[in-house]
């Protein structure tokens, strides 16, 4: 299977700093691949660039086999940016339906989705009412209504309850399991073990690309702190 | 074509969720004008001449503000940034803003035509007329607000700019004095500004004229919002640094 993204020499500069500097990545199709990395390394630039909203330096960054932000791909990916970029003002159900309108799709599955994310019960009500961890599903529902084939969640996980931190991640391995590919960055160390692979990225540069796994024994640590640690020392 | 009908309820339950705003926006022309009528009280002839015209601008002015705090909203919130990454059009984007906000428009023109025309006795033959000024004046304010709200980072920015784009056109549009009464260059100047084919069109209705001494300023007007409504779509950069 063609991989479901695929960036060659990419560069990004924000703000007149390198953020990004000739990157060369792929990322396999039909499973959860965690972008790992301390705030500030470039996920969010890494994952804008694959959306296709970010104004790159130079690079090529082919998304389902189309450049990235073409309209092919738009159809195709899902994009959940790190504050909840929902309409505060709406019902649950209400930015649902529109996010699936602006898919050209009927809101038949608005309340399959919900129930999906455990949401039916504030179905009626304005998401500025909801908590943190309820308008983060919102936001990731709105991506779910569009059954995109690429996912790209940035830290969507960020100040859940522990609980619901563990249910997303399984939300998202089905999802995986259902032929979707996931790209989810995230600052905590330890949510790496629930992909399949990670890449570790620190100051721009992707340091590590492995399983889990195969990212402790390549270290011969126990945890992928430590994994990170060891790496970023070995660079030194 | 889906997609902008959906924009347009969007912002349109945006607003029902915030029945101050909406309240504010529907009935304040109202309220302004009877107040004003109230001030010229003692002349009459005054509110006579400029409420007609006052009429016109209160959506084109009303619709600049609400659109281009709710674009900067939109743009702040990363909600654009999302909406730039699924296949909606950016025209259909700003379609929908013109529908929805343009509906709101409507009804508020119809409001304060109705207070105006029958509680405070202003002379305007063809209420179905000014409705249709009201309308295409709100779309030329819609399309300048979001072509503003490209220029604004914060809400309070684009509030800022609403003296700066409105009032030059308060003062020359020939609601203090007929543009052919100012100085040239001023005329030169309210010849390009949309608010002057406004106070134009609401002045000739209120003289009872025909609509064909109207036609003109209808075509400037919807030129105008087409131009503007367009050039608004380019400053949508699914891009950026």
């Amino acid at each position: 299977m063609p991989d479901a993204v695929d960036i060659r020499g990419l560069t990004v500069e924000r703000g007149g700093r390198t953020v990004i500097d000739g990157l060369d990545l792929t990322i396999p199709t039909g499973v959860v691949t965690g972008l790992v990395g301390p705030s500030g390394c470039g996920k969010t630039t890494l994952i804008r660039a694959v959306a296709g909203v970010q104004v790159v330096r130079s690079g090529v960054v082919t998304v389902l086999g189309e450049p990235a932000g073409s309209a092919t791909t738009r159809r195709r990916v899902g994009y959940v940016t790190q504050a909840g970029s929902i309409y505060p003002d709406l019902t649950t159900a209400q930015n649902l339906r529109y996010f699936a309108a602006v898919h050209r799709l009927a809101p038949d599955q608005v309340d399959e989705v919900l129930r999906a994310v455990d949401l039916t019960e504030v179905r009626d009500r304005e998401v500025r009412h909801l908590s943190g961890g309820q308008r983060t599903r919102v936001s990731l529902a709105a991506a779910l209504v569009a059954e995109p084939d690429l996912y790209l969640l940035d830290e969507p996980t960020v100040g859940l309850d522990p609980v619901l931190r563990r249910d997303l991640w399984q939300m998202f391995a089905e999802l995986a399991g259902r032929g979707a590919t996931l790209l989810v960055s995230t600052h905590v160390m330890d949510e790496a073990d629930h992909c399949d692979r990670v890449l570790l990225m620190r100051q721009g540069r992707v340091i590590a690309d492995d399983t889990p796994t195969g990212l402790r024994e390549a270290t011969g640590t126990d945890d992928i702190e430590a994994a990170f640690l060891a790496l970023v020392g070995g660079a030194r | 074509m889906i997609a902008t009908v959906a924009t347009a309820r969007r912002v349109l339950h945006q607003l029902r969720h915030d029945p101050r705003s909406a309240g504010l926006l529907v009935l304040m022309p109202s309220v302004l004008l009877a107040l004003f009528h109230w001030v010229y009280a003692e002349q009459p002839w005054v509110f006579e001449r400029v409420g007609p015209q006052m009429l016109g601008l209160f959506p084109f002015i009303l619709m600049f503000l609400i659109t281009s705090v709710t674009m900067v909203r939109e743009r702040l919130s990363g909600t654009l940034e999302r909406l730039l990454t699924t296949p909606l059009a950016r025209g259909e984007l700003i379609g929908g803003y013109a529908l929805g906000f343009g509906l709101v428009a409507v009804v508020q023109a119809a409001v304060s035509s109705a207070v105006a025309i029958w509680l405070l006795d202003l002379g305007v033959d063809r209420p179905w007329e000014a409705l249709l000024f009201a309308f295409v004046g709100s779309a030329v304010g819609i399309a300048l607000g979001l072509l503003t709200s490209a220029f604004a980072r914060t809400e309070f920015q684009a509030v800022q700019f609403m003296p700066l784009t409105t009032f030059p056109q308060l003062l020359v549009c020939g609601l203090l004095v007929p543009v052919d009464r100012m100085p040239e260059p001023l005329q030169w100047f309210a010849t390009v500004l949309p608010l002057t084919y406004v106070t134009d069109a609401f002045g000739s209705l209120a003289l009872g004229e025909g609509f064909a001494e109207r036609v003109g300023d209808l075509l400037v007007l919807s030129a105008f919002a087409v131009a503007a409504l367009s050039v608004a779509s380019l400053t949508l950069r699914r891009r950026t640094p």
